[in-house]
């Protein structure tokens, strides 16, 4: 697979069209940035937990979600 | 003389999902004019639960992790929220990544059927509950007054119900008193929490004389002019009417009565016409 790196793939991320090179879904955290974040996240409206990250495999059109603590009532 | 033990009709300490919860206030987190505002308001309001919410994260923004280490400072149990969710699948997945996030499995199950009312789908709310009751969530439904929706939400597994008082964010009070009133005498042992509706503190001392458990809000410390103000003023209402409901309150009665005795009246015995 190690072909694929240059290649982008374009997905959404919370809702924004993207371009990635990222293989995984850790791979995409990492790549935005969110490394250090706790966030939580879904995958095309299913919950993918942080321990499954990692062989989560992004395909094209794929719609990540990156979410965190915030207010609410 | 002698201390007459009072008849309470339910002196006990309120327990959600086998916890015991000192207080009888859960307030919202939202709308507060600042983090500060917000802290002080918790303290205030002597909330021994806050509601929480996910929302979408900026790359290298942090917004939630400052937020939750404000919420940890307060010593208070955190619920999230499933707020917008519009189906059960996504009601679902949010209240996933709020257990991830937050450390809990207490979720308060929204599932909104209407933009208008932001009413409950009982139909999603009943689907969503059931799976997450069997994905081990403490599942606190917010639902309607209805009767029937309530039984199906206890008999899938809720041991906790929140029925609205009026849509979120209107400060109308309980809308539907006499339903509410029948679902608080036919879910004798089930813990029912006022959600949202709620308005002033008569609002919420009316539910706990009603007899419900405890009371939820925000809107209405959140967007006060003193929102600390008026989280105690709150606090106070729900003492009140939590107390005057074990205390046992009077029944209420088409015609006067007389409180001072009519025995003894002067000039009883005049012919008055």
């Amino acid at each position: 697979m190690q072909s694929e790196v240059a290649n982008s793939t374009g997905i959404h991320v919370n809702g924004e069209a993207t371009a990635t090179t990222a293989v995984s879904l850790a791979d995409l955290l990492v790549e935005l940035g969110f490394a250090e974040t706790a966030v939580a996240t879904a995958l095309n409206g299913e919950f993918v937990a942080r321990h499954a990250r990692t062989a989560t495999q992004l395909s094209p059109g794929d719609h990540v979600e990156i979410v965190a603590p915030r207010q609410g009532g | 003389m002698n201390a007459i033990e009072p008849i309470t009709p339910s002196g006990a300490t309120l327990k959600l999902y086998g916890v015991e919860v000192s207080s009888r206030l859960l307030l919202g987190t939202g709308q507060y004019p600042s983090p500060h505002v917000m802290a002080s308001a918790v303290q205030a309001a002597r909330a021994g639960i806050v509601t929480v919410s996910v929302r979408r994260e900026a790359a290298r923004a942090n917004t939630g992790q400052r937020f939750f280490e404000l919420i940890k400072s307060l010593g208070v149990r955190v619920m999230p929220n499933t707020a917008g969710s519009r189906t059960p699948r996504e009601a679902i997945a949010t209240a996933h990544m709020a257990r991830e996030l937050f450390g809990t499995d207490w979720i308060k199950l929204e599932v909104i059927g209407n933009d208008d009312t932001l009413q409950p789908d009982l139909f999603g709310l009943l689907e969503a509950a059931t799976a997450l009751r069997k994905d081990g969530f403490k599942v606190f439904p917010y639902t309607t007054e209805d009767l029937v929706a309530a039984e199906r939400l206890v008999a899938a597994g809720c041991e906790v119900l929140m029925p609205w008082g009026a849509p979120i964010g209107t400060g109308r009070g309980l809308a539907n008193r006499y339903a509410l009133r029948s679902l608080r005498k036919y879910f004798t042992g089930v813990p029912l929490i006022i959600d949202a509706g709620i308005g002033a503190p008569s609002h919420a001392a009316e539910a706990m004389e009603l007899g419900f458990d405890a009371v939820m809000l925000n809107t209405a410390v959140a967007s006060a002019a003193d929102p600390v103000r008026m989280a105690g003023a709150f606090a106070a209402a729900i003492d009140a009417g939590r107390t005057a409901y074990e205390a046992g309150l009077m029944e209420m009665r088409d015609m006067a009565a007389p409180s001072t005795p009519v025995a003894g009246t002067p000039f009883f015995d005049l012919d008055r016409s």
